[in-house]
């Protein structure tokens, strides 16, 4: 084994540190958190999430889909305004909202599966406030330098570099604030045409009013208030426990390899005490951007980002220990673990218990095993988030894109003409829902001598209607039917009204009624 | 005084107590956090300056004005304004347009058929239902037998004028003879030429009664209703072939009418409301169904 390199502790202490020692008020003064950079897998792999999440929501509504001449063609276009909401090959009517509402419940099927499997993944990689907060803090740490150079800075006098710093910084805050709310309207509008009317003046007031808050949230949120916006604000640290198991991954502090943790492990050792693994130098707690200690075991504060175990992997580097102090494991493992460490006679973690003489852990310990990702509640929540997945995709695949809706009259229920006949109103809605003019044949079938005339057609009356349909619109018509007294039966008479595209083949048929006077 | 300075601190908190206890428990004396109590000084001086330049205090019979002089109707009275200047291309349209060149414009047509069933829901449902389907003595308009004529030009002059509407001298006007009242004919001939009238339309009838009303029919009844009882609606003579019956087409309800007839008024409703919404209100009752 190497010589073990010297550690110094770093002069921190987690926030919520206070509260669990001695009773005091309620309200706790905010201390400012300056997180150290972390390097190492975890660090990385934030890199690259934020890169991707927020490549996504600058980049969207920029991409281009060409529908034709009759469609917008931005790839991703929520029209509010002609209630439409395009997503690539995909075009979305208000009736068919239940797309997006299914895919709210993968959503959320989707997080509890995650949580289950690895915890609150959600919060220590993707969830906005934590990207938006990383990006805030690397820009602080971009202006003012790394952890202790903030911290000194914090405490200066005003200087006019102090000053400069702290203005540079925050001018940075803004200008990504305005540029995440700016990016926000992109998907309501075409985002070329909305960015020239936007920097000329010309946008809506919704438009300014939306980036200005916008703004307001990312920079209050992001640039100031940060972790309390998971401490105080959000519900899921809250949920988060009812979601894990004892075979969820969490970020663990492996006390059982640890303890007794000792800043001075070289004197201790020669004086023949237990040392554990941990040197006590605070690293985990000082790349902490919840400012939280992580020995302390699983909080709420947590939002699992893994960068303790960057920081603490990096240590042990220089001490000669095996990785893995600070881990990814599930409760299961832990427990079995601390099992093996205690000395059931002192209950006291006793290192030599899970070390053999050569420094190896013994083979008691477990390690973590990729088959608990794949147990009974994973593969469930997956069945379910995949079953509405499938079934959302089929019925999107075959969903009709011509319909017909009628509605009858309520009153007069039926009119009583001079010749006899009886006549039946109705309002029929003929929905072409490509974006492409469409000739929509509208034909009557099942009631005998019927027939319709339609207002604002000038077609004589008849069985069988062509009507122009503009594209992706609905048109909405009048439509009288009447058959001849002779043959008109007392009381209710089922029909069919039948919508045909004679080019697509496409039909859709509502089953109507007709109403003629009780005998 | 100076002895009862002294204040109580809490053990426990370190705060100062107000020296309020019950059953041993004492209240702390927590100020207000100062925001919050700026806060509340701040909304009372917004409030007096709201009750200002806003409508507030109550006075006997009404309530200061306020400053600003803002009032709900005149909020209201500019919202009305500005949605009557949004469409005033189309109105000024209507009005110099023909109603029959309205019908035949897609775009007027729908403005006018939305405007006009407005326009009904306020000043026709009274009498004509608020389907349009009338009632006993009321006509229905969504059928296609038409007194004065089905065409949206007539529909027009009679909404303009009215019927037997004395305030108009353009009115639609006639007067059918009491024949019964003034004993133009006798109890007998009524009820034959009553028959005769279910037989022109198709009802069941006395065939020596409808025999013995031909005769009567032709003298005084086809100038105005035509020789087959057709009806003629240059007149307002309301046809008497059809399934159609304004006052009940029974035996007693047609001799009822030929006696003492009953005939509906109608107000002319161009003074009141104006070209442009009884244009409107043609297109939309032309629209409903029936119209010819």
């Amino acid at each position: 084994m190497d010589q073990p390199a010297e550690i110094s502790a770093i002069n921190v202490q987690a926030i919520n540190a206070g509260a669990r020692q001695k009773s005091e008020p309620l309200y706790a003064a905010r201390q400012s958190i300056h997180p150290k950079r972390a390097e190492g897998t975890f660090r990385r792999l934030k890199w690259i999430v934020m890169l991707v999440t927020l490549g996504i929501y600058y980049v969207t509504p920029w991409i281009r889909w060409d529908r034709g001449e009759h469609a917008p063609d931005q790839a991703v276009l929520i029209d509010v305004a002609n209630r439409r909401f395009y997503f690539f090959f995909i075009e979305i009517w208000p009736q068919e909202f239940i797309y997006v509402a299914g895919l709210l419940v993968m959503a959320g099927i989707g997080l509890f599966l995650i949580t289950s499997v690895v915890g609150r993944a959600w919060c220590g990689y993707t969830c906005p406030q934590t990207v938006w907060t990383d990006l805030f803090i690397a820009v602080e740490e971009f202006w003012q330098g790394d952890r202790n150079a903030r911290i000194r800075l914090e405490k200066a006098p005003w200087s006019f570099d102090k000053i400069r710093k702290l203005t540079l910084t925050h001018i940075s805050f803004l200008l990504i604030s305005v540029a995440t709310g700016g990016a926000w309207i992109f998907y309501f509008a075409d985002a070329p045409t909305l960015l020239q009317d936007f920097l000329t003046g010309e946008a809506a007031f919704i438009a300014y009013s939306t980036v200005a808050i916008l703004t307001a949230t990312t920079y209050v949120f992001g640039g100031l208030m940060r972790e309390q916006v998971c401490i105080y604000m959000c519900p899921w640290p809250r949920i988060q426990a009812a979601m894990l198991d004892e075979d969820s991954l969490v970020v663990t502090y492996n006390d059982w390899r640890g303890e007794p943790r000792s800043r001075h492990a070289k004197k201790a050792a020669a004086e023949g005490k237990p040392v554990g693994d941990c040197v006590d130098c605070n690293a985990c707690v000082a790349v902490c951007p919840m400012g939280i200690d992580i020995r302390d075991g699983q909080q709420l504060e947590c939002i699992t980002c893994a960068l303790c175990i960057d920081a603490c992997d990096n240590v042990m580097d220089k001490t000669g220990r095996e990785r893995g102090l600070i881990s990814y494991a599930t409760l299961r493992e832990y427990n079995h673990n601390m099992a093996v460490a205690v000395n059931p006679q002192t209950a006291q973690i006793e290192p030599s218990r899970v070390r053999d003489a050569t420094g190896r852990l013994v083979d008691a310990i477990r390690h973590f095993d990729w088959k608990i990702v794949f147990r009974l509640r994973s593969l469930i929540y997956f069945t379910a988030w995949a079953a509405i997945g499938l079934v959302m995709l089929l019925s999107l695949l075959g969903r009709d894109r011509l319909e017909v809706n009628v509605q009858h009259d309520r009153n007069p229920v039926f009119v009583q003409l001079s010749d006899g006949s009886i006549r039946n109103g109705y309002t029929v809605k003929l929905l072409n829902m490509i974006p492409e003019p469409r000739v929509i044949f509208l034909s009557l079938e099942g009631l005998p001598g019927a027939t319709m005339s339609i207002n604002g057609i000038g077609q004589p009356d008849g069985v069988s209607f062509a009507i122009e349909v503009a594209p992706d619109k609905l048109r909405s018509l009048r439509v009288f039917v009447s058959q001849p007294p002779e043959q008109v039966e007392p009381g209710r008479t089922h029909f069919r009204l039948i919508v045909e595209d004679k080019q697509s083949f496409e039909t859709d048929t509502y089953n109507a009624i007709f109403e003629a006077p009780d005998l | 005084m100076a002895d009862n300075d002294k204040k109580e601190i809490d053990e426990l908190s370190g705060v100062e107590t107000t020296g309020h206890e019950w059953d041993g428990i004492r209240e702390l004396n927590n100020p207000l956090p100062r925001w919050w109590l700026w806060t509340f000084y701040a909304t009372i001086v917004w409030s007096i300056g709201y009750t200002i330049a806003y409508p507030a205090w109550p006075l006997i019979d009404n309530a200061t004005a306020g400053v600003l002089g803002w009032s709900s109707r005149a909020d209201l009275a500019d919202e009305v304004s500005q949605a009557a200047m949004l469409n005033q291309d189309k109105i000024s349209a209507i009005q110099s347009a023909a109603v029959s060149e309205i019908a035949a414009d897609e775009n007027l047509r729908q403005f006018a058929t939305a405007g006009g069933a407005s326009a009904f829901k306020v000043y026709c449902v009274q009498c004509h239902g608020s389907g349009a389907a009338g009632s006993a003595g009321y006509p229905n308009l969504n059928d296609d037998d038409w007194i004065w004529g089905g065409t949206v030009d007539d529909i027009y002059s009679t909404l303009m004028h009215g019927i037997r509407y004395d305030a108009d001298a353009d009115t639609r006007f006639n007067d059918m003879p009491a024949y019964g009242g003034d004993e133009i004919l006798t109890r007998a001939e009524i009820s034959d030429v009553a028959w005769y009238v279910r037989k022109l339309s198709d009802q069941d009838f006395d065939e020596t009664a409808a025999a013995n009303g031909e005769a009567i029919y032709a003298d005084n009844c086809a100038a105005c209703h035509g020789d087959t009882g057709e009806g003629v609606a240059e007149l307002g003579g309301p046809n008497l072939s059809d399934a159609i019956w304004l006052y009940g087409g029974t035996h007693a309800q047609i001799a009822a009418q030929i006696s003492n007839p009953r005939m509906g008024m109608m107000p002319g409703w161009g003074e009141r409301l104006g070209e442009a919404a009884v244009k409107q209100l043609a297109v939309y009752v032309h629209g409903l169904g029936g119209g010819e």
